[in-house]
């Protein structure tokens, strides 16, 4: 059964949007959900080492799966494998495009899985379900719950609570308004014990560590409104103010279940992506037997086979093989270097024309990658001064809570005359009415629209304040090759070879894997048919053709006369045939199609833009002089890319840095905030803020836009909080809020911040040109 | 009003059963995969293993 969606398995009009953007394996959008085809094949790891035993006896594996976008997938992975003998259950869950498998018997071979799914165009990797997500999982469900306990709470309470109100105003009977209160402080007490843990816990810990944070006055308003609730009902009094106090937990907890569950999706698509580059290894044992294992476990001595395409998984030496091997992700060159025996290769990089035999030599911390990771952690520090703006507020708002409320009670107390009991009243007016809704609730509102917005258009937020500072940014420091540029070659057209020139030398060219070979067939739109050709690494490729020799390489592989000159701005490719003169291939790292237009608009935007780069200076000049960039460095190691940054920090500029490579890792880290596409190395993912996708810089552009107008919507709220509070706080220190007023003025308030924040996301979405 | 003393509680035990059903779902990993849940319903075959 294949997996292709021409299958008519849904019953609704098949040419509904159903089958739209379906999944062949490769054809890939950018969307919630879907993951960038990368540009190389990643190894199938052995899955058997992530498979747990259930405590039934039966076993488990959690698998991601690429490519799973539509609703046709669902049925055909899960009947798929069902199909499969021993499987029990195969559940795959779309939202986060995972599969769940489990089966009975000890012998399963897990690699059937996998290789079963690869055979329908489905690309499955194991992971660790236990490292990867059940924490936060747990703490998203806990939240669910203390939710749906103070939503029936309030609901329950506020029936009772309007009866109180309208029986005040008519015949109502104390007897039957103690009979109501008593009720209402059987649901609330319960439901507040329940749902206001999360708040209580949070509270006791700052407390404890000397702090004061929003959860303070929240959890001093809840259980100081119910304590005097309590008490009012003893003395059969007029006013409990039980349903303020729950209605204020169910706000506040529906603002941290926004934030929270913004933070898991994010979290999970992320989690994807890199479990997706992990890098499985195949070691040759000394018996000659291949077994697969996670990189993690490589030791130093091991050997390790990698497959022309596969990343190598750690610094070695060469034992056996040659190739060209492409370092672009760590170094930002943009050619390949050749290595053969005994040359040392790192980790990250990639053979692209033969099979390597490597020893390991070091594994994790000594590895060129784990030196920059070393650099990465400690340049992370400039981002720690900034504060967020709800952060900034609560430090100003707690307190001033807090002394209004204090004095409320002792103004009452000394000035009044009616005790301590209209004090307390008061005070816990003051206390329930300055509720930070636009605090706890708006501002995870606002995020939680921006980041929709931002998730379907591709765009992937790493960290919540990744936006708040972005939109404070002044200026942007581009990485050249990767993210200005598409990082890889391109034949730049009609230099001095003949259409039959590009046809013979396509024909070469499909037999190998070299970056360049791969732009001369990209360049070709019709290809002619292959011929089998012998490959030398680091030289060329030949082959016999009508009988005759036919070179396609390196200007020493076709004995090109050193007459000619070589050009360093661009790379070369020679073909030869023999008797004939040698024919050159010029190739150039190109821009994306964009890349203009986003200068522009930033320039636009007032951004200072700057190119720093890894490259050579002869590569990197042309480029900043086409963009009209403000600045360029080129040959910059990871180490000046910090300093450079560090420098541009010390001037006062706020800089965003866009780079893909791993040696931009640390300046990724160091970086006010950074933003990388998700071609780039899986360290430098992890150490941006924000990751982007598709062929197209443009998202960086609406990036900024979402959060300049994030930003708007933040301050706006925070505007109306104080205005709100202006006109409601006198009132509740005078003591003339009931908890009627109180109630309508706290969901009032509520629903005002709220529907602000959403406004965000009406605005038409500016599409990319 | 006496009739209040019934109804009260009767609507308060409605009210748990939805809170309690609520609960069962979350429990049940109901809310886990809104977006292919909703693409199973349209699918013709059950999915068999379950």
């Amino acid at each position: 059964m294949s997996a292709t969606a021409q299958q008519p398995a849904y019953t609704l009009g098949a040419e509904t949007a159903l089958n739209m953007g379906c999944c062949p394996p490769g054809q890939l959008a950018s969307g919630v959900g879907r993951l960038p085809a990368g540009p190389l094949s990643i190894p199938n790891a052995d899955p058997s080492s992530y498979v747990r035993r259930k405590a039934d006896g039966t076993f488990e594996l959690f698998l991601i799966v690429e490519n799973m976008t539509c609703p046709a997938c669902v049925p055909d992975i899960e009947n798929t494998l069902s199909k499969l003998a021993g499987i029990t259950q195969a559940r795959v869950n779309l939202t986060l495009g995972r599969l769940h498998v489990t089966w009975r018997d000890a012998d399963f071979p897990a690699e059937l899985i996998a290789s079963t799914l690869s055979r329908s165009g489905y690309r499955a990797i194991a992971y660790d379900a236990a490292m990867l997500d059940r924490l936060e999982d747990h703490r998203d469900r806990r939240l669910l719950r203390a939710l749906a306990v103070a939503g029936f709470a309030s609901a329950n309470i506020m029936l009772l609570s309007v009866s109180i109100w309208s029986g005040n105003v008519t015949d109502m009977g104390t007897a039957t308004r103690d009979f109501f209160h008593w009720i209402s402080a059987l649901i609330a007490l319960p439901a507040i014990a329940y749902a206001g843990q999360p708040f209580f816990m949070s509270a006791w810990e700052a407390l404890r560590g000397g702090r004061v944070n929003m959860d303070v006055p929240i959890s001093l308003g809840v259980l100081l409104a119910t304590l005097a609730s309590v008490m009012e009902s003893i003395r059969s009094g007029t006013h409990a103010y039980f349903d303020a106090a729950v209605m204020l937990l169910f706000f506040l907890l529906i603002g941290r279940y926004l934030e929270q569950n913004m933070r898991g999706r994010t979290r999970s698509v992320a989690a994807n992506l890199l479990a997706l580059k992990a890098v499985a290894a195949t070691v040759l044992e000394p018996t000659g037997e291949r077994r697969s294992c996670p990189a993690e476990q490589l030791r130093p001595g091991m050997t390790v086979f990698v497959a022309p395409g596969d990343r190598i998984p750690a610094d070695g030496i060469v034992t056996q093989g040659s190739s060209d091997i492409d370092a672009s992700l760590v170094t930002g060159e943009s050619l390949p270097v050749a290595a053969t025996i005994n040359t040392p290769v790192y980790a990250g990089t990639l053979p692209l024309t033969g099979a390597l035999e490597i020893s390991v030599t070091s594994t994790d911390q000594d590895t060129l990658l784990g030196q920059i990771v070393e650099l990465m952690n400690t340049s992370a520090s400039a981002k720690s001064s900034h504060a967020l703006l709800a952060d900034r507020a609560a430090r100003y708002y707690a307190p001033a809570v807090h002394i209004l409320a204090a004095g409320t009670f002792l103004g009452w107390l000394l000035l009044g005359s009616g005790g301590w009991h209209p004090a307390l009243m008061s005070a816990v007016a003051v206390l329930i009415i300055t509720c930070p809704c636009a605090l706890g609730l708006a501002i995870p509102a606002v995020q939680a629209v921006a980041m929709g917005a931002l998730l379907r258009s591709g765009v992937l937020l790493k960290s919540g304040d990744g936006l708040e500072r972005l939109a404070n940014v002044d200026a942007v420091v581009f990485d050249k090759t990767g993210t200005l540029t598409l990082g890889r070659p391109e034949l730049i057209a009609g230099t001095g070879y003949t259409d039959a020139d590009l046809m013979l030398a396509a024909r070469l060219a499909q037999s190998t894997r070299h970056p360049l070979a791969a732009a001369l067939t990209r360049a070709v739109p019709a290809l002619p048919h292959a011929v089998p050709v012998h490959e030398t690494a680091g030289y060329g490729v030949s082959a016999v053709i009508d009988g005759q020799v036919v070179k396609l390489g390196s200007r020493l592989w076709c004995e090109v006369p050193d007459t000619t000159a070589a050009d360093s701005d661009t790379s070369e490719l020679w073909l030869r045939k023999h008797g004939y003169a040698p024919v050159r291939f010029s190739f150039r790292d190109q821009p994306r199609a964009d890349a203009p237009l986003v200068i522009a608009a930033l320039k636009k935007l007032g951004m200072r833009v700057e190119v720093l780069s890894g490259d050579r200076i002869a590569a990197v000049t042309p480029l900043a002089r086409m963009l009209a960039l403000d600045a360029m460095t080129a040959e910059a190691r990871p180490d000046t890319k910090l300093t450079h940054l560090q420098a541009l920090h010390d001037q006062g500029q706020k800089v965003l840095m866009v780079g893909d490579g791993l040696n931009d890792a640390p300046a990724l880290a160091a970086a006010y905030v950074s933003m990388s596409p998700s071609s780039a190395a899986d360290i430098s993912q992890t150490a941006a803020d924000i990751v982007f996708r598709g062929e197209n810089l443009w998202p960086v552009i609406q990036t900024i836009r979402i959060a300049r107008a994030s930003k708007q919507r933040m301050i706006e709220n925070i505007a109306l909080a104080i205005i709100y509070n202006i006109f409601a706080v006198p009132m509740a220190m005078a003591g003339w809020v009931t908890p009627l007023i109180a109630a309508v003025a706290m969901s009032g308030s509520s629903i005002i911040v709220v529907v602000n924040a959403l406004r965000l996301g009406w605005g038409k979405q500016e599409a990319a040109p | 009003m006496t009739v209040l003393i019934y109804l009260l509680p009767v609507a308060l035990f409605l009210g748990l059963l939805g809170l309690a059903a609520f609960l069962w779902c979350l429990k049940h990993h109901q809310y886990e995969d809104l977006q292919g849940a909703a693409y199973r319903a349209l699918t013709d075959d059950e999915p068999d293993g379950n």
